[in-house]
C-alpha cells in the first residue's frame, strides 16, 4: 500500500498547489474588492446595474450569448496625446519648440498647426516624454495638457477605451468574460450603440441592421400579433424585408426589453488607477486614433 | 479481437458486467445526442435562422448542452467504466458491490438528464463546462462519490485478493510484479482521476454557484476548473487506458514504468496550473504562471509519444481498425492537441489565438481525438469481454474509426488553421468585423463535415453497444426461460 499513499500524497500537494493559486489566492487578492474612486472626477466605480440591466443579465445567461460574444478589451499599451491648448503670445517660439520636439511637424505651415486649439499636436509613448514636451512648450510661453489614450486593435475597433480590468465586473453574477468571438466583443456595447430601438431590431433580425451578420435571429423574445386600430408604441420599425405581414406588428417581449437594458448598461470606460485614460471631451480629442490628428491637422 | 465468443467470461470480467453495461450504455447514448446537438449548433452558423423560433434551440442552450452531454454524459462515465475494470482488473480482484456500482451510475445519467433539460430550458449557469445548473450538481457529485469509493474499497481488496479469481495469469505477469506488489501506472492514473474530480467539482460549484464569489474571481475559479477538468482528468482517466491497452494490444511491454511516472507526476504537476488565457482582467501574475505551466506541459506530453512509440515500435500486431488502432490515434491527438496547447500558451501567439477557433480545435482534439477515441477502443476490448459475446456488428467498428479519424481531423484542422486567420484578421483593425466573421465561414463548413462523420461513427458506437447489450439480456432470458420450462428430474420431484 506504500505506493497507493504516495499516489494521494502526490494528487493532494499538486491540485492543492493550483487550488491555493487560481481559488484562494484570486480571493484574498480581488474577492473583497469594494467600490473605487474614478480617476479625476472621484466618482464611485463601478455602480451596481439597475434593476431591468440585472433582469436582463439573466436572458444574457440563459440564451448562453457568452458563447459568442466576450466582455474582455484589450489593448497593447498607452500613449500620451500633447494636446496644445493655448499657443501662447509668442509663436514663434512655441513653433520652434514644437520642431523641436518632433522635426516632422516642423515641415508643416505654422498658422495651420497653431489654429483651431485646443488640438493634439504630438504623441509620445510614455508619461516622462510627455512631461519633457510639456516643460518645452511650457518654457516658449505655450499652454498644453497630456491625453492618455489606450491603443491596440480592440480600441482602434472601437470596443473600449481602455483595456477591462477586474474592478470593472465587481457587481455581476455570473461573471462572462466569454472565450470566443465569433460576434463582437459587448465589454462596452452600451457606449458604442446606445440605441435601445436599433439593439431591438438587430435582435430580431440582425440582418436588417448589420448586412452579412452571422448571429441567429431571436425572435423567440418577440411576439407577432394583430395591429390594432392604435398599433403599439412598442412595435418595430422594421424594413420591408424583415416586416410581419400586413395587418401584423412586431413587439418586444419583456425579456428582449430588459435584455436591451443589459446591454445598454455594458459600459467599462471609467479612468482607473490602473487603466488610466483622459477622458474624451470636447473637439481636442473626437478621435481614438492619435496618430490622425498629429499627421494630418485639420484643414 | 481476439475470439471471446465461446469463452465465459472470468469472475472479474462478469462482476463489472452490469456497471459497465450501466456506464457504457448510457455513454453511448449522450453522445449520440451530444452529436446531433452539436450538428444543431454546427448548422446555425451556415444558416442563422435554422430552429431560431424555438428558445431552447437558440445556439447558446444547444451548444452549452453538447458539451456536457459529451463530458458529462460520455467522458466521465465511459472513463469511470474503464477506470473500475482496470482496478478490478490490475488488482485481480472482483468489482466490490457491482450493484451500488449501478445505482450511482444510474444516479449519474439521471443528473446528466436532469442538468441538460436545465441547460435546455434556460437555466445554465453561465460558467463555461460549468452550466449544469446547482440542482444536477448535487445529484451528480454524490454519484460520483458512490461510484469513485466502490473505486476504492477494490483498490484496497487486491491485498486481500485470491489468485483464483483470475483465470489468466498473463497480467499477473504482464502488468505487476508479483513480488513487490508495485502499482501498475495504469492505477497511478485511474486512483488519482477518482480523487481529482470530486475536488474540483465541488470547489467549483461551491464557490461558484453555492456561496459565490465576487466578481472576477468567479472567473479564475471557473478556468481553474476547467483546466483541470480538461487537461488533468481527461488525461488521467484516458492515459490509465492508453498505458494498459498499448502494451496489452500490442504484446509489447510497456517503455517504460518510469516515463508511465514521469508522465504521471509532470501532468498533475503542470497541467493542474493550465487554463487562466493570456488576456485575462486578473492579476498579471496568474495568467502568467498559467502560461507558463501550459508551456510545461510539453513535458509530459512528449513523454507520452516516447513511451508510446518505444512501445509500439517492432510491434507485429496489426490493428486493422480494432481497438489498438483507437489507442493509437487517441496518443496521437493527445500530443497534436499537447502541443497546440503549449503554442497557444506563448504570448505572442496567444495574442493572435485568444477567442478564436483555434482554442476550440485544441479542446476537441482532446476531447474526441484522443479521449473518445481511447474510450471507444477501450469499450471494444472490454464488452466483449465482460458479457462473452463479440459485438453483433464487428464490421461496423473498422467504419467507426474511419469515421472517427476523418471526422476529428476535419473537425480540429480546419479551425485551428480558421482560428489563425481569424486571429490575425482580429488584429488589423482596418477589416471590418463582419468580414472577420465571414472568412471563418470556410472553416465552419469543414468542420460541419467532420461533425457529420463524427455523428454517424457515434450513431454505429451506439448501435453496437446497445446490440450487445440486448443480445446478452435475451441470452440471460432464455437460458432463464429453459431452465423455468424444463422438465424436472424425477428424483427432485418429492413424491
Amino acid at each position: 500500500m506504500k505506493s497507493g499513499a504516495l499516489i494521494f500524497l502526490a494528487a493532494f500537494l499538486a491540485l492543492a498547489g493550483s487550488w491555493g493559486g487560481f481559488v484562494l489566492a484570486p480571493q484574498i487578492q480581488l474577492g473583497f474588492n469594494v467600490q473605487t474612486n474614478v480617476v479625476g472626477t472621484g466618482e464611485l466605480y463601478p455602480q451596481a446595474r439597475p434593476g431591468l440591466a440585472k433582469q436582463g443579465l439573466e436572458v444574457y445567461r440563459a440564451n448562453g450569448c457568452v458563447y459568442c460574444h466576450s466582455q474582455q478589451v484589450g489593448q497593447d499599451g498607452t500613449l500620451c496625446e500633447i494636446v496644445l491648448t493655448d499657443a501662447g503670445t509668442n509663436a514663434t517660439a512655441t513653433l520652434a519648440a514644437i520642431a523641436k520636439l518632433d522635426s516632422e511637424l516642423a515641415k508643416l505651415d505654422g498658422v495651420i498647426l497653431l489654429a483651431r486649439l485646443p488640438k493634439a499636436i504630438l504623441t509620445v509613448a510614455d508619461m516622462n516624454a510627455a512631461e519633457y514636451a510639456l516643460k518645452a512648450l511650457e518654457a516658449a510661453g505655450a499652454k498644453a495638457e497630456t491625453h492618455l489614450a489606450a491603443i491596440g486593435p480592440d480600441i482602434a475597433r472601437g470596443w473600449g477605451r481602455r483595456r477591462t480590468v477586474a474592478q470593472d465586473y465587481l457587481f455581476d453574477y455570473p461573471v462572462q468574460l466569454g472565450s470566443r468571438r465569433i460576434g463582437p466583443d459587448l465589454a462596452n456595447v452600451g457606449l458604442r450603440l446606445p440605441d435601445a430601438n436599433w439593439q431591438l431590431r438587430h435582435l430580431y433580425a440582425p440582418q436588417s441592421e448589420v448586412q452579412g451578420s452571422t448571429m441567429p435571429s431571436y425572435r423567440f423574445l418577440f411576439e407577432t400579433r394583430k395591429a390594432g386600430a392604435k398599433p403599439s408604441p412598442d412595435a418595430l420599425q422594421l424594413p420591408a424585408v424583415f416586416a410581419p405581414a400586413f395587418g401584423c406588428e412586431i413587439v418586444p417581449k419583456p425579456e428582449a426589453k430588459v435584455l436591451v437594458a443589459y446591454l445598454l448598461s455594458l459600459r467599462a470606460d471609467a479612468p482607473l488607477f490602473e487603466a488610466p485614460l483622459t477622458p474624451l471631451a470636447g473637439a481636442a480629442a473626437a478621435t481614438n486614433a492619435p496618430s490622425v490628428s498629429t499627421n494630418a491637422p485639420a484643414k | 479481437m481476439t475470439a471471446t465468443s465461446s469463452t465465459s467470461p472470468s469472475p472479474i470480467d462478469a462482476s463489472c458486467r452490469l456497471p459497465l453495461f450501466t456506464l457504457f450504455g448510457g455513454a453511448a447514448v449522450w453522445l449520440a445526442l451530444s452529436s446531433v446537438f452539436g450538428l444543431i449548433a454546427s448548422i446555425k452558423f451556415h444558416s442563422p435562422n435554422f430552429l431560431a423560433d424555438c428558445a431552447c434551440l437558440t445556439y447558446g442552450r444547444v451548444h452549452p448542452a453538447s458539451l456536457n452531454a459529451f463530458v458529462y454524459g460520455f467522458a466521465i462515465p465511459a472513463g469511470l467504466g474503464v477506470a473500475l475494470w482496470l482496478l478490478a482488473r490490475l488488482g485481480r480482484v472482483t468489482l466490490a458491490r457491482p450493484w451500488l456500482v449501478v445505482v450511482g451510475a444510474k444516479l449519474w445519467h439521471v443528473g446528466v438528464l436532469v442538468g441538460l433539460l436545465g441547460i435546455f430550458g434556460g437555466d445554465a449557469t453561465g460558467f463555461e463546462w460549468l452550466e449544469m445548473p446547482r440542482y444536477a450538481a448535487v445529484i451528480l457529485f454524490v454519484a460520483f462519490l458512490l461510484m469513485a469509493l466502490f473505486g476504492f474499497v477494490t483498490h484496497s481488496a487486491r491485498s486481500r485478493r485470491c489468485e483464483s479469481a483470475d483465470s489468466s495469469g498473463e497480467d499477473v505477469r504482464r502488468f505487476t510484479s508479483a513480488a513487490t506488489n508495485e502499482l501498475y501506472p495504469s492505477q497511478w492514473f485511474v486512483l488519482a482521476a477518482l480523487f481529482w474530480f470530486p475536488w474540483i467539482y465541488s470547489t467549483a460549484n461551491l464557490l461558484l454557484l453555492v456561496f459565490p464569489v465576487r466578481g472576477v474571481t468567479q472567473a479564475a475559479i471557473d478556468w481553474w476548473f476547467s483546466g483541470n477538468l480538461l487537461v488533468v482528468w481527461l488525461t488521467l482517466a484516458g492515459l490509465a487506458a492508453s498505458f494498459y491497452f498499448m502494451p496489452k494490444l500490442s504484446g509489447r511491454p510497456l517503455q517504460s514504468h518510469y516515463l508511465a511516472l514521469f508522465v504521471f507526476w509532470t501532468l498533475i504537476l503542470f497541467g493542474t496550473w493550465v487554463g487562466i488565457p493570456g488576456g485575462a482582467a486578473l492579476p498579471a501574475w496568474m495568467p502568467a504562471l498559467s502560461g507558463v505551466a501550459a508551456v510545461m506541459t510539453l513535458v509530459p506530453t512528449l513523454t507520452i509519444a516516447a513511451s508510446a512509440w518505444l512501445t509500439l515500435r517492432g510491434s507485429t500486431t496489426k490493428c486493422a481498425g480494432g481497438p489498438l488502432c483507437f489507442v493509437k490515434f487517441g496518443v496521437f491527438s493527445l500530443l497534436l492537441s499537447g502541443l497546440m496547447l503549449a503554442v497557444s500558451a506563448v504570448p505572442q501567439i496567444s495574442r493572435v489565438t485568444d477567442f478564436t477557433w483555434f482554442g476550440t480545435a485544441q479542446t476537441q482534439l482532446r476531447l474526441y481525438g484522443f479521449f473518445a477515441m481511447t474510450m471507444f477502443g477501450a469499450a471494444y476490448y472490454i464488452l466483449p469481454r465482460v458479457t462473452g459475446n463479440e459485438f453483433p456488428f464487428a464490421k461496423f467498428v473498422r467504419v467507426h474509426f474511419w469515421c472517427g479519424v476523418l471526422g476529428t481531423l476535419l473537425l480540429a484542422l480546419p479551425l485551428a488553421i480558421g482560428g489563425v486567420v481569424q486571429g490575425l484578421k482580429l488584429a488589423n483593425a482596418g477589416i471590418a468585423f463582419t468580414d472577420v466573421a465571414k472568412s471563418a465561414l470556410m472553416f465552419l463548413r469543414l468542420s460541419t463535415v467532420g461533425e457529420t462523420l463524427l455523428a454517424l461513427g457515434n450513431l454505429l458506437f451506439l448501435l453496437n453497444v446497445t446490440a450487445l447489450i440486448v443480445r446478452h439480456y435475451r441470452s440471460v432470458c432464455l437460458t432463464a426461460y429453459a431452465a423455468a420450462t424444463a422438465r424436472l428430474e424425477t428424483t427432485e420431484v418429492k413424491p
